[in-house]
């Protein structure tokens, strides 16, 4: 159990991503089964375990101490969890001889009624050290929260075998807990499990952007072009009775849409988009598919109002029929006639765009007939279906970013390389009447600026703070003077969680604007309006 | 005679009035008795000094020889008459030259523990309980939240990640007197032996440590002028924590921030400063020593100053112990 809270300590306070892989292979590497199994397991959210309410936490921690150094204890802390595993009681008494395994504390934990359920934690919360008690806590009131995706976990795992992701994905949903099968193989120990469940994933075929130059070197005749949505990417198994949606990464995102999967009454494997809307009549934006995700469930309400479909652009079996060897061509004529079988209501057809040459493709580009639209995609037409991200098949031409001009108001220090650096920067545009203009913050961004730009952004903030707080540092903002940043960005949604009432999605630094007096920085109904169209 | 006519706060400090001395004065007074070398307790301009020759040698280093008036050096354990008042230092366990005040008038006797720690530290004296009337604790982590767990457990764990990530430094702050030198002969004890590569404000004073007869290996300054960045691949570097936000880290190759402090033990605290590698390393006594302690001393009634006194306060009424905050000025309770 130590070294999984060990684990959990480490990653949560862990930045980099290469940081965390080495973590976890390390884990995998260094920890027998069932505990490493288990432990993937809890990470990526296919642990069962009943779930103990934190009013129940706090009672039992109740029982054992003065409420009055309970409280004094939590309101430092903060975090019911961490409060809870630092003041349990521990009489030299219960430390036993034996620190519970994980494997152990999951078999006590999945083996409890309702009402012995208390009981059992405060048994395995006396047994435990602090991190311990910790990450028992963790998972018995659910989500860990250490900031390591599914999809990383799964990249560790890779790591370790010296194997694709690719490989791990297509066989994940056939594998359970504690995986012990999956370690074997990955260790060279045993075969590759045999893919025996149905509906499960096929990796996705992915693409690259359109680089300088790279058009040059592609024959129009070559490339189908289509609409590039902007969705979420799904993939719809239907086998034997097994309905599952997938995320590109593999995660099994049926539950969030069960209006989609209920419409899937065929047996076939899918790739599109999820959009919402009445594909017959008009297509949500991105800000109304935002209502849709992230749920684990949905309400009927929520359901009617965005309801979601699918918008198909290849096909990858049909039956028994595996097509993905076939060329893009063949897969797009049988995917045409499959979609028309289907309920149109749910599922259609991403239409082919017409062109002649780039130049009038790049028209199309530049003025799509939908906001929901974000540029579009070049397929050649005797690609075969292919895993991952292969250079060439595929091309992603995106229409080109908003940007808008923005104050540095707050920079707050990196991690790693850029340890000693401010280089997350936030930003604000002006609001409010004229003469008493304020900034309020739009949004926040990590990137986009050269090494030499980061010294000079970091000179300027430590020239020009106000304030700190922690690893925060406010920076001088007036109409005066300020720092003017162009910012590049995808595109907006409405936010309640914002002061500005906007969020940006993938917000970059596209230029450092020295020249640019603060005052003439852009204001708020720039972006007001953007949201509007 | 009542305690609080043998010692009260006053704007200075603690004052012994039958005595006419301060213990740990934050402002220059004629009379001085000194528990430790940390700068909120030992200040310059004082008239006259009296505190270990330890604690008196670390002032010297840090103030420069003409710290105070006149100087006199304290043996521990030995008996000291100030205007009839008798004082005797006593280790307390928190850095090189720490020690406790014993203060005895008229059968009245009182114990001002300055800081304290009771986790064993091979740089300095051990923590001794004396029998008292009324003891004045410390509550820098006066909350039921701060265990400090064994240091060799943390050290092992910034050994297990200089394994793990051989590439990166590791970056581990810590305080200049007391914590750096106890991080780095933890590091000694476990048997880690390449060069330690230390900040400057760090130099003096781990010569003087390892004047005083307590190892630390070989150190060597983290300078740029003499060394590359690569030089630094793997290595152990060890500073003030202010350092470390500072444009002074650059030097070193993608490096993993480390933290030795007892206020490492809450995550949030960790997260905030953008540490990464959290070592829950203390020169301060955790809630289980204080309680603990408190118990040893005997004590009848227990004064609790610089931190958080409430928790500890209530402690004591649970426990039928007497028990009051005394609100001293100045000092730092943030230190560790």
């Amino acid at each position: 159990m130590n070294r999984f809270a060990e684990l959990l300590d480490r990653l949560v306070l862990t930045p980099s991503r290469n940081g965390k892989l080495t973590l976890l292979t390390d884990y995998f590497r260094s920890v027998e089964d069932p505990d490493r199994g288990l432990a993937l397991a809890a990470i990526t959210g296919d642990l069962t375990i009943a779930a103990v309410k934190p009013a129940m936490l706090r009672a039992l921690v109740m029982e054992r101490m003065d409420p009055v150094l309970f409280g004094y204890s939590y309101d430092y802390v903060g975090d019911l969890a961490e409060t809870v595993s630092l003041v349990w009681p521990q009489s030299p008494a219960d430390v036993a001889n034996h620190e519970p395994t994980l494997a152990e504390v999951v078999a006590k934990l999945q083996a409890a009624s309702r009402s012995d359920g208390p009981k059992v934690l405060a048994r395995l919360l006396d047994s435990a050290s602090i991190s311990a008690r910790f990450a028992i806590i963790k998972l018995v009131t659910g989500g860990l929260r250490i900031g390591v995706s599914a999809r990383l976990a799964k990249q560790a795992l890779a790591d370790l075998g010296k194997v694709d992701v690719a490989e791990i994905e297509e066989l994940w949903h056939g594998l359970t807990p504690p995986y012990a099968e999956l370690f074997a193989w990955l260790e060279g120990k045993a075969d590759k499990p045999e893919k025996t469940a149905l509906a499960l994933f096929r990796p996705v075929m992915l693409s690259n952007p359109i680089g300088d130059g790279d058009l040059e070197k592609l024959d129009p005749a070559d490339y189908a072009a289509e609409w590039k949505w902007d969705g979420i990417r799904v993939q719809a198994v239907s086998e034997g009775g097994v309905r599952r949606l997938y995320s590109r990464t593999g995660d099994d995102v049926s539950g969030a849409f069960p209006d989609l999967a209920e419409a899937m009454n065929f047996s076939a494997t899918l790739d599109g988009e999820l959009l919402v809307g009445d594909p017959l009549r008009a297509t949500g934006t991105f800000s109304d598919l935002q209502q849709r995700l992230n749920r684990k469930s949905v309400t009927p309400k929520i359901q009617q109002q965005y309801p979601a479909f699918m918008r198909c652009y290849d096909v990858l079996q049909i039956g028994d029929e595996d097509l993905r060897a076939h060329t893009f061509r063949e897969r797009r004529g049988r995917l045409e006639a499959f979609v028309q079988t289907l309920d149109p209501s749910r599922f259609d057809l991403s239409p082919l765009v017409e062109f002649t040459d780039w130049q009038a493709l790049e028209e199309l580009r530049r003025k799509p007939l939908h906001p929901v639209i974000e540029g579009v995609m070049l397929k050649r037409w005797d690609s075969p279906y292919l895993t991952g991200r292969p250079k060439g098949p595929w091309f992603k031409w995106k229409r080109d970013p908003h940007t808008i001009d923005a104050v540095l108001m707050y920079a707050q220090r990196g991690h790693g390389k850029r340890s000693s650096f401010y280089s997350d920067y936030t930003f604000g545009v002006w609001s409010g009447p004229e003469g008493s203009e304020e900034l309020v913050p739009v949004g926040k961004a990590y990137f986009g600026f050269t090494d030499e730009e980061l010294r000079q952004i970091d000179k300027y903030v430590r020239d020009n703070t106000i304030e700190r707080f922690g690893p925060v540092r406010s920076v001088r903002a007036d109409r005066g003077q300020g720092l003017v940043m162009e910012v590049a960005f995808e595109g907006l949604n409405r936010s309640t969680r914002h002061k500005s009432g906007v969020a940006m999605r993938f917000p970059r630094i596209s230029r450092l604007r020295w020249d640019k007096p603060a005052a003439e920085a852009d204001r708020i109904e720039t972006l007001q309006a953007l949201l509007d169209t | 005679m009542r305690a609080s006519d043998l010692l009260h706060p006053r704007p200075e400090g603690l004052y012994c009035p039958p005595g006419d001395f301060f213990i740990d004065p934050v402002r220059p007074v004629s009379r001085a008795l000194i528990t430790h070398g940390h700068s909120d307790h030992a200040r310059s301009g004082h008239r006259s000094v009296l505190a270990t020759q330890q604690t008196l040698d670390i002032m010297g280093l840090r103030y420069g020889e003409g710290f105070a008036g006149t100087t006199q050096a304290a043996a521990l354990g030995e008996a000291i008459a100030l205007n009839g008042v008798t004082v005797t230092f006593h280790p307390a366990g928190h850095v090189l030259g720490s020690a406790q005040i014993e203060v005895v008038h008229q059968g009245s006797c009182i114990v001002a523990s300055g800081d304290y720690k009771r986790q064993r530290d091979a740089t300095c004296e051990p923590f001794e309980p004396v029998k008292c009337d009324v003891f004045i604790t410390e509550a820098t982590f006066g909350l039921p939240v701060f265990r400090h767990p064994p240091d060799t457990e943390e050290i092992t764990r910034l050994l297990k990640s200089t394994a793990q990530f051989p590439e990166r430094a590791h970056l581990v702050g810590a305080y200049a007197l007391g914590k750096a030198q106890r991080v780095m002969r933890l590091l000694r004890d476990a048997g880690y032996d390449r060069p330690i590569y230390i900040h400057g404000a760090l130099a003096k004073l781990s010569d003087y440590y390892q004047s005083q007869g307590i190892e630390l290996g070989t150190l060597e300054p983290a300078t740029v002028e003499s060394s590359r960045k690569e030089d630094f691949t793997g290595a152990i570097v060890v500073g003030p924590p202010s350092a470390f936000a500072d444009r002074w880290a650059r030097r070193f190759p993608d490096p993993i921030s480390c933290f030795a402090s007892g206020w490492m033990r809450i995550r949030q605290r960790a997260k905030q400063g953008g540490v990464e590698l959290p070592l829950i390393v203390s020169d301060h006594a955790d809630w289980d020593e204080l309680t603990a302690t408190i118990r040893e001393t005997g004590a009848g009634e227990i004064w609790v100053t610089h931190g958080r006194e409430e928790a500890l306060v209530r402690w004591c009424e649970l426990e039928g112990i007497a028990a009051r905050p005394l609100h001293l000025v100045g000092y730092e309770d943030e230190g560790d």
